[in-house]
Parts: C-alpha cells; sequence; structure tokens
C-alpha cells in the first residue's frame, strides 16, 4: 500500500505549469476540476444519481404497486412496447392458451386489444404513476405471483440501493471513530483496535453473513430486518476504514501544524474535529464510494440464499432468488433481469470511487 | 516470526469460537422444528441445559481433540461428514488462487508496459467489470448458457455415472472435466482487482531511479521489466495473497450453493437454516481455521521471498 499525501507535495506543485491558477482555487474546487476531467466517473455518477432518483420516489416511477397480485397472469413475458401516431405508446393485450403438454397458462399477443400507455396516470386508488396503462401491461413480464416485475425492481432498487448507504453510513461512524481513537492515542488502546480489526479480517465474510443472517429472528417485520442487515453488513466492514483513518491519523498527528494547535492550548477534541478529521475526509469518501459496492452484493447474496430481507419486502437480492433455479430460468429467462441493476449500479459505484480516489489527491500528477 | 503466528493464532481462536457460540446461542433461543419431547430428549442428550460456558466449554475441548458433536440432522457425527467437503473446498480454493495469480500477474505486467494504450484501457474496463460481477450470479448464468447450449446441466463436482462411485483414474478426470467451472467463476473477482494492483504497483516501480539505472545501462526492456520492476512490484502480491483468502473462500461457499458442489457451502446453508448449531459452528470454525492457516503460509510465503521482512 503507498498512498502519497497530497499534503507532503505542496511544495511541488509551485513548478507546475498552472501553478499560479492552483494557488488560487481552493482545495474542494481543485477536487473537482481534477474530478470533472473523469468522464467515466461524471456518466457513473449522473447514473448513479438517477437510479437513486428514481428508487427513492419508486411510488411515482413505477407502473404498480410491488405487491399488485394477478394470479391469472402468472409469469407472463415481457411485452413490447409500440408505438402508432394515433395511440401513442401502447402494447397489445394477452392472450392466455393452456400449453397441452405442460398444463401452464401461456401467453401470447392479443392483436385486436390495444392498451395506451398513459403518461401521469392515476390509478384506481388516485396514486400518480409516471406511466402506467389501464389494462395490463408488463415491459419485462411477471412472477410466479403475476407481479410486476419492472415495478418490484425499482422498488427493490429503494431497499438494495438505500442499505448500501445506511450500511457504509454505520460503518464509517464506527470506523472514523474507532480509527481516530486508534491514531490518535495509541498505545494499548491502537494495539486492542488493531487486533480486533484482524480477527474480524479473518473472517470468510459471506459464511459469517450467513450465520449472522439466519440468527435474525423470524419474527422481526421487514423494518426490523432490513436494519438487522445492514448492522450485519457494516459490522465486518468498518475495519479497513478504521485502519486507512489511523493512518492518515498517525501521519498528522506529528505534523507542524497539530504540534501549533497543542502548544496554543487546543483541547484533543479540537484538534481532533478541526485538524486531525478533515485531512481524512476525502480518504473517507473514497474508501466509502468504493464500500457501498460490497454492501450492496452482501445484501444481494444473502437475500438471494434467503437469509437476507425476507418477503413482501422485495430487494434485488429477493428478486434473484426466485431466478435461483436452471429450470426455472429455462423457462422464464427474464427472472434474471433484477441482476442488470445490480450490476450497472456496482460498476457504477467503482467507476465514481474510482474517479474520486483520483480527484481526491489533486496536487499529484 | 514464531512468537507472532503463534499469538496470531491464539487471538485468532478464542474469538472464532465465541462468535459461533453467539451465534449459537441465539439460534437456540428460537428452538428447532421437532416435537417439544423431542427437543427435551435431545437438550438433554446434547447438553443444552447445562449454562453457556459449560456447554462451550466441552465443545472447545472436544473440538480439540477432534471431536465436534454430533449433527441434529443427519444424526450422524460432524466429523464423518465435513472432512471430503472440507477437501474439495481446498481444492476449488487453491486452484481459484492459482488461477487468479497465473491470469493476474500476466495481464497486470501487460496493462503497466502499455499504459494509456487502448489495450490498456481495454484491459482496465474489464477489471472494472471483473471486480463487480458477483460470482453467484456468474455461475448461474453460465449454468443456464450451459444448459441451453450442451443440454447437459452443469451441476456438481461429478457426472453421474461417477456420483458415489469409489475413487478410480476415471473419476478423478471426471472430477477435474468438472472443476474448472467453480475454480474460474470463483477466480474471476479476484483476478481483476489483483490485476488492478499488480498493475498499479509496477507503474509505481518503472517510476523509480534504480529502473531508470537499469534503461540507461542500456538492458533490454524485458529484462528491465522482467528482473528488475516485476521481482519488487510482486512483493507486494505475496501479502495480499493473506487478505484474499476470505474472498475466496465467501466465493466458493455462494458458487458452491448455486452450482450444486458438494463443498462447505451448502452444507452450511443447510445447517444454518435447519439450526443444526455444532454443524454450523465447526463449519465456521474450520473455514476461519483455514484462514488462520493461509495467512500463516502467507506470512512465510512473503518472508521467504524478501528477506529484507523480519518479523520480531
Amino acid at each position: 500500500m503507498n498512498n502519497t499525501q497530497p499534503s507532503e507535495q505542496v511544495e511541488s506543485i509551485n513548478q507546475e505549469q498552472s501553478s499560479a491558477e492552483i494557488g488560487q482555487l481552493s482545495y474542494r474546487q481543485l477536487i473537482w476540476r481534477r474530478f470533472r476531467k473523469n468522464r467515466m466517473g461524471i456518466i457513473a455518477g449522473a447514473l448513479l444519481l438517477l437510479f437513486y432518483i428514481v428508487a427513492i420516489g419508486a411510488d411515482f416511477f413505477a407502473p404498480y404497486h410491488y405487491n399488485e397480485i394477478n394470479m391469472r397472469l402468472r409469469h407472463v413475458p415481457p411485452q413490447v412496447l409500440h408505438f402508432s401516431t394515433s395511440d401513442g405508446f401502447y402494447v397489445y393485450g394477452l392472450k392466455s392458451v393452456r400449453n397441452p403438454e405442460s398444463l401452464e397458462l401461456e401467453f401470447t399477443k392479443d392483436l385486436t386489444q390495444r392498451h395506451p400507455v398513459k403518461f401521469f396516470f392515476k390509478d384506481a386508488a388516485g396514486r400518480r404513476h409516471l406511466f402506467s396503462s389501464a389494462g395490463p401491461m408488463f415491459l419485462l413480464g411477471t412472477d410466479r405471483m403475476g407481479r410486476d416485475l419492472l415495478s418490484r425492481m425499482i422498488y427493490g432498487g429503494r431497499v438494495s440501493m438505500t442499505l448500501g448507504l445506511v450500511g457504509v453510513f454505520l460503518s464509517i461512524v464506527l470506523g472514523s471513530i474507532l480509527g481516530t481513537i486508534s491514531g490518535y492515542w495509541g498505545g494499548w488502546v491502537d494495539n486492542l483496535i488493531q487486533r480486533i480489526i484482524e480477527i474480524l479480517s479473518a473472517f470468510p465474510d459471506i459464511p459469517l453473513w450467513m450465520a449472522l443472517g439466519a440468527a435474525l429472528p423470524p419474527g422481526w417485520s421487514s423494518i426490523q430486518i432490513y436494519f438487522g442487515i445492514t448492522i450485519i453488513l457494516s459490522i465486518i466492514r468498518w475495519g479497513g476504514l478504521a485502519r486507512q483513518v489511523r493512518g492518515k491519523v498517525l501521519s498528522y498527528r506529528e505534523s507542524d501544524f497539530v504540534m501549533a494547535a497543542r502548544a496554543a492550548g487546543a483541547g484533543h477534541w479540537h484538534i481532533i474535529t478541526k485538524h486531525l478529521l478533515p485531512g481524512c475526509y476525502s480518504h473517507i469518501i473514497v474508501i466509502a464510494t468504493l464500500a457501498i459496492p460490497g454492501m450492496i452484493l452482501g445484501e444481494t447474496a444473502l437475500s438471494f440464499l434467503g437469509l437476507g430481507i425476507r418477503p413482501p419486502m422485495t430487494s434485488w437480492g429477493v428478486l434473484l432468488e426466485e431466478a435461483q433455479r436452471v429450470t426455472v430460468l429455462l423457462h422464464y429467462p427474464w427472472l434474471i433481469f433484477p441482476a442488470v441493476p445490480v450490476l450497472v449500479v456496482v460498476i457504477a459505484f467503482n467507476f465514481l470511487g474510482d474517479a474520486l480516489r483520483d480527484a481526491a489527491d489533486p496536487y499529484s500528477d | 516470526m514464531a512468537i507472532s503466528i503463534i499469538s496470531f493464532i491464539i487471538i485468532q481462536l478464542p474469538q472464532g469460537d465465541y462468535l459461533d457460540r453467539e451465534i449459537q446461542r441465539l439460534e437456540e433461543e428460537f428452538g428447532d422444528s421437532s416435537s417439544l419431547a423431542q427437543v427435551e430428549d435431545l437438550r438433554e442428550r446434547y447438553g443444552l441445559n447445562e449454562p453457556l460456558w459449560k456447554r462451550y466449554l466441552i465443545w472447545i475441548s472436544g473440538f480439540v481433540l477432534g471431536n465436534f458433536g454430533e449433527s441434529f440432522e443427519y444424526k450422524r457425527e460432524v466429523h464423518e461428514l465435513i472432512w471430503d467437503r472440507i477437501a474439495f473446498t481446498l481444492i476449488i480454493s487453491t486452484g481459484s488462487l492459482i488461477f487468479t495469480y497465473l491470469v493476474a500477474i500476466p495481464l497486470g505486467i501487460y496493462s503497466a508496459t502499455h499504459q494509456y494504450k487502448w489495450s490498456d484501457h481495454f484491459l482496465t474496463f474489464l477489471s472494472f467489470v471483473g471486480m463487480s460481477l458477483p460470482a453467484f450470479l456468474v455461475a448461474l448464468s453460465l449454468m443456464v448458457f450451459a444448459f441451453d447450449i450442451f443440454g447437459v446441466p452443469l451441476f456438481g463436482l461429478f457426472s453421474a455415472y461417477y456420483e458415489g462411485a469409489p475413487w478410480t483414474w476415471g473419476k478423478l478426470t471426471d472430477l477435474f472435466k468438472h472443476l474448472w467451472i467453480p475454480v474460474i467463476v470463483v477466480g474471476i473477482n479476484g483476478t481483476a482487482s489483483l490485476m488492478r494492483i499488480m498493475r498499479g504497483n509496477l507503474l509505481d516501480v518503472l517510476g523509480q531511479p534504480f529502473v531508470q539505472t537499469a534503461r540507461a545501462k542500456g538492458l533490454k526492456e524485458v529484462i528491465v521489466v522482467g528482473k528488475h520492476a516485476v521481482r519488487i512490484a510482486i512483493n507486494p502480491l505475496i501479502s495480499i495473497l493473506g487478505m484474499s483468502l476470505p474472498g475466496i473462500l465467501s466465493g466458493s461457499a455462494i458458487v458452491s450453493i448455486v452450482l450444486g458442489l458438494p463443498t462447505v457451502g451448502p452444507i452450511l446453508l443447510r445447517s444454518l437454516l435447519n439450526e443444526d448449531i455444532y454443524l454450523a459452528g465447526t463449519l465456521i470454525m474450520m473455514l476461519s481455521l483455514l484462514l488462520v492457516l493461509g495467512n500463516m503460509l502467507a506470512d512465510i510465503a512473503l518472508a521467504w521471498v524478501d528477506p529484507r521482512i523480519r518479523y520480531e
């Protein structure tokens, strides 16, 4: 691991071409300038913002409620969206035929029926949706209970994506507090915390998550399970962050500005919050960004195994659980769709984190 | 060095047990599904009525002696159930580890020596995707894919013919025919991140004065990179070996569940779902022990490769 520290390189920037300009910009502006240059980072950031907006506004963006069950429309394949100048966007109606061999209902297009897709549609309960239709409209098909997969994916995103954020927030809080304590005071406290981190990192995380996930009481409500899973995920992941913060704090602890503050009679609290932690912010943000995908994947894996989020709450992992069996997937291949947002979000977070990491060190070349 | 290893083990061991016991204690509170009288019977038999610390002591002293208790579900001794599975877990994990290093190091070197060329960009993008792919999804899609093309399910480690058959040469070749898929699937994540690290390390080293000296001496680029730079850049990768183990063990657990492989993963899931505490406890304990062992080996390897490192 080699992290070159920005502060050590302040002197060398004078030799850079744009030194005059850089001298006038704040650290934050420098980071922004650097970040803007990274096209992948910008795209990833914008994409994530879009995903989060859609997920948080799921009630509006999803065409249906995620638990709207249509027992007569089970495993409907994705419908194709058509466009004509007279009707606007529309989907054809559904005709069900019973397969003589498998005795399963199979759906085909009913060309005589057209269900127009209406924007800002008002459903029976008076709620507005960005788009929906009076007739059945399942752009990504339905699951085994006839629930619209697209809507379930949007609602599932709300759980999966916020879980990543909340989990990372928890591990940031835990990690920076313990990391600061460890680095600032040193001695046996430092030793103890470092040993705890070592022990935590010595466990294979998925088996440990599985064990903890299985230990969540079955009687808990969805919300309790949600927070339970979040805590399980973050409890194992704070160690890395604490290490990095500790390293930072250690390197700043003996620096001139901290010495000066101490000589001027500043208290521990003042030194930590005003002098040490600000130097770690950029680092913390980068680590946090790179930690979110791990959390999302952790939740997905746990729910996929049936040890994570439990129905009726839905998440991407819960949706993928239905696609666990090959036979199911072969018959209803659209059930794998929830994997797409998982991949997109995780890849986007990785790119964003990478761009931030480059930008967080604006003095380096 | 020996002391560091011993203290390492001492630190790791009790914590592992405690956590296992904690999990088990929680599980016990919710009871199991069998009828009440049976439960009482079982409780008596397994000594579950004893206080926590006593049970813990009994269990751990048994564990050290190789007696891991009895599985509730299978009604058999735990140690009869697990050794095969641990062996397969080891085979798959070691296989993935070798695959990871064999693929990642050359790619990382290539990427670093072709920095900012399109091939480097392409590899970088690929590694990002590789890092993001959850292993269980890869396994799942591979299974569907294979079923579509070959019409055979990619399930398990053996063909139906050899399942349960005694060990013969034919069975061994059959095993290797099936083994490469989980090995690659488990290795993908590690390969991608290791490649990034190798690339970064090598780039750092290539910028150093001694590399310039070597170039100034008129050495061929192959020798500069291969003999001077890579040797230095590869060191951190060996210390990462220990850190990449948890990922590989985790990956193999979940991939095994999806692909139905006879490793620790599926039986762990089952035992957790059925609250089969001794089995689950032993399995988690074993996995952690494997990790500690792996870390130790990585430390030894590092000290062997880089004589500058000494443990006191």
